[in-house]
């Protein structure tokens, strides 16, 4: 049973619940009316000030599309092509792929591409150079792979031949999405139901992957010399890095939300951090980010200087996937792409104690910074141990996340909800029915399902409730929040759009602590 | 086996006239070089905690200091573990501009690591004063006999040739790897130390006064290259 309302009509749940316009916390406190506009809604940056530069899914893919043009209407000859890219993933059904037991850590390069194995991998991702190099795939090595990447060449220069710039083909349970930002073309082939959309957002993932590495203006000069480059050489060691961030993409909310997630803490606690943050400053700092794992704790910026959520997942990505920076101080240079693709920041990145979870990155424009940022370091610590706001965050530490449960709504299992203005999200544990790492991304599937229909390029919905036999799901979006939520079985619409308010006043009654609400600047 | 060295726990060396005149600490800047993957980040953590874990490369650099007590003066080594991947290559000048110690790290069952490290060493002689910095070859892995591809008389031979010291070591095992420190703080010292202006003291930076002027930053006089 489906039900979803187009964005056009009016849903009648959403009446009477307009938000007070004011932004000031203790006013917010008082007035658990949920927000309908962007910036009122529960967690909510105050004075508009953005959080993290938070682009839209829309502006983001608008984007891809601008890049891909038009969609290239696949003639009779181009399907001799498609032939070849069916045999290449096989003609299994989705549904039996499913236990594809893939971790970050097992990576299966060793994997005989002829192997039906290797066919049945969920989604294959490859990165060529447009001279038909491989450069990167996800699964198997690039080597054994060469004449299959001749064929996806061979599909692009056929169709970019005939002015039109080749988006996407679909053979029956499988697509195959091409992405192609010179002087790289990626190429996604994914037997779930993800759209076509939703796809080209993730090689776009890949492709910024790769330029935070190298920049954008090294790529294009490598390639302007030598058009035979093999780029791999380059990027020999940190195919880790997109390994981790096509595992994140299939896992992590933030990757689907185009939002980041906070370690919960008192507000008073998370002030104390945030000003020791920007006590430490140095003349070429432009951020100072404090990371509990794979959750904020504080940002400090520059005056005028936003981080963008890509950005943002780059570097968590980065210090998540290395154990690296467990020694020492690390040093090195980044691109920021959604910054600037031209050119590299330098990242000090440490852990505040060896087997701590608490890693800061101090990001500064200048090569030569480091001792400057190893101070900024030590004047952190030195506030931070002086106020003893670190024994907190130390507590806040051992309950990173919150039992649904807290919530106190019986039918609700789990929920992603995201305040657009501040790019935030926040989202609890998974309950015992999610424990196992396959039921977690069939859940992570079903909210990237959900996710498709609220972004439709043509035919966006504004809310969605969908019973199944497993879980219920409603998702719900608004000017000022998207919200999915998980329900079991055995409730009803009814309830699951009464708990929606109940859910939205309980976010915005622990909003202090689950969210940032104020964006320091040095 | 490359050069024997005197065995040596650490720390046994504390100088006995402390009470007639305090230690002097001097900062030694030593930079770690060679290909990715042969073990500089391991053997960096064997100086400093005497360890053994597998992690992963480098990204960039990594800075760790150790100290080493000597007879009469106590070296503290600012120690520049640089990545060996292709990639950061443009950054390392960075890190051997103005070192006093260059480790060239080799793996002696991979022969093109070998000679990597000799590619070091010419890039490191294009830029080095003569007797401003100590050089080091190192083959790590010693444990890793079987699979064997650069011999120990071959690596001795180089070292002769150039005028390096050499050590074979096994991070893995432990073996000779603080003798590598002990002895090369030692010849820094002779060969450095000793000199006018050769080595800078090193003061416990009082917590208010913790800002690095650009004369106490060994990078400032870096020039401008790489990314
Ligand atoms: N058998 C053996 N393995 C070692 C030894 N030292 C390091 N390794 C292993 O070699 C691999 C690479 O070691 P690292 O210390 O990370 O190498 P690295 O030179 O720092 O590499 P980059 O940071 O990429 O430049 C790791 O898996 C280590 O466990 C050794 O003495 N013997
Ligand atoms: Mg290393």
């Amino acid at each position: 049973m489906m039900d979803g309302q187009p964005q056009t009509a009016t849903v009648s749940w959403e009446n009477g619940t307009l938000a007070p316009l004011d932004h000031l916390r203790s006013e917010r406190a008082d007035s658990p009316t949920p927000g309908l506009v962007e910036g009122t809604e529960p967690g909510a940056g105050q004075k508009s000030a953005m959080f993290v530069h938070a682009q839209s899914f829309e502006d983001l893919s608008a984007e891809a599309e601008e890049e891909t043009l038009r969609a290239a209407e696949l003639d009779e000859s181009a399907g001799q092509c498609t032939e070849e890219l069916k045999a290449l993933v096989g003609e299994k059904n989705a549904e039996e792929q499913l236990n594809n037991d893939f971790s970050a850590e097992s990576r299966t390069k060793e994997e005989d591409v002829t192997s039906e194995t290797w066919r049945s991998h969920r989604k294959h991702v490859f990165v060529l150079s447009e001279a038909g190099k491989p450069i990167y795939t996800r699964y198997g090595t690039e080597e054994a792979l060469s004449s299959t990447m001749g064929v996806m060449m061979a599909l692009v220069s056929f169709v970019e031949a005939e002015k039109n710039i080749i988006r996407s083909i679909h053979a029956d349970g499988c697509k195959v999405v091409f992405l192609t930002k010179s002087p790289l073309v990626l190429v996604g082939v994914s037997r779930t139901c993800q759209s076509d959309r939703e796809l080209l957002r993730e090689l776009q993932y890949i492709y910024y992957q790769i330029v935070s590495l190298l920049t954008l203006t090294q790529l294009n000069h490598i390639f302007q010399h030598k058009q035979n480059y093999d780029l791999r050489r380059l990027l020999a060691g940190s195919e880790y890095l997109t390994d981790n961030l096509l595992y994140r993409l299939d896992r992590d909310p933030g990757l689907l939300l185009s939002a980041v997630t906070c370690l919960p803490l008192a507000s008073s606690a998370r002030d104390v951090v945030s000003s020791s943050l920007q006590a430490a400053k140095s003349k070429n700092l432009v951020f100072s980010i404090l990371l509990a794992g794979d959750r904020l704790v504080s940002l400090v910026r520059k005056k005028d200087q936003f981080l963008h959520h890509i950005d943002l997942h780059l570097v968590f990505n980065l210090v998540g996937s290395s154990s690296s920076f467990r020694e020492g101080e690390g040093w090195t240079p980044i691109c920021l792409p959604k910054f600037n693709t031209a050119g590299f920041f330098h990242a000090h990145i440490s852990y505040l104690e060896p087997t701590s979870e608490l890693c800061l990155i101090l990001v500064s424009t200048d090569r030569e910074d480091f001792f400057n940022m190893s101070d900024c370091k030590q004047r952190f610590l030195e506030r931070l141990n002086k106020r003893s706001a670190y024994q907190s965050l130390k507590e806040a530490l051992k309950c990173p996340s919150y039992p649904v449960e807290q919530v106190g709504i019986p039918e609700l299992r789990h929920f992603l909800y995201k305040s657009k203005s501040s790019g935030l999200y926040t989202s609890p544990e998974f309950p015992v029915v999610y424990q196992s790492d396959k039921e977690q991304e069939r859940l992570m599937g079903l909210y990237q399902d959900l996710h498709s229909y609220l972004h439709h390029p043509t035919r966006p919905l504004r809310s969605f409730y969908r019973c199944s036999e497993t879980e219920n799901l409603m998702a719900w979006v608004t000017s000022g929040f998207e919200l999915y939520l998980c329900f079991s079985p055995l409730g009803t619409k009814a309830l699951a759009v009464s708990a929606v308010n109940k859910l939205l006043k309980w976010i915005r009654k622990e909003e202090d602590r689950l969210f940032i609400l104020s964006s320091l600047t040095y | 086996m490359g050069e024997s060295l005197p065995r040596v726990p650490r720390g046994s060396q504390h100088p006995s006239n402390t009470l007639s005149r305090p230690v002097q600490t001097l900062r030694v800047k030593m930079v770690l070089l060679g290909s990715s993957g042969v073990g500089k980040s391991s053997l960096a953590l064997r100086f400093g905690k005497d360890q053994f874990k597998s992690s992963s490369p480098t990204v960039g650099c990594a800075y760790l200091t150790q100290v080493v007590h000597l007879n009469d003066v106590t070296l503290r080594f600012e120690i520049w573990d640089t990545a060996g991947q292709e990639k950061y290559h443009s950054v390392t000048p960075l890190y051997y501009r103005g070192a006093h110690a260059a480790l060239l790290v080799y793996d002696i069952s991979k022969k093109e690591t070998f000679i990597r490290a000799q590619v070091w060493l010419k890039e490191l002689e294009r830029h080095y004063v003569p007797g401003s910095t100590v050089i080091w070859l190192v083959g790590n892995k010693g444990d890793l006999t079987e699979d064997r591809q650069v011999s120990a008389q071959e690596a001795q031979s180089l070292a002769n040739e150039k005028g390096l010291s050499f050590t074979e070591t096994s991070a893995l095992s432990g073996d000779q790897v603080t003798e590598l420190l002990q002895a090369l703080a030692h010849r820094v010292y002779e060969c450095i130390g000793a000199q006018q202006g050769g080595l800078s003291e090193w003061r416990e930076p009082s917590l208010v006064t913790l800002h690095h002027k650009d004369t106490s930053n060994p990078l400032a006089s870096c020039c401008k290259v790489g990314p």
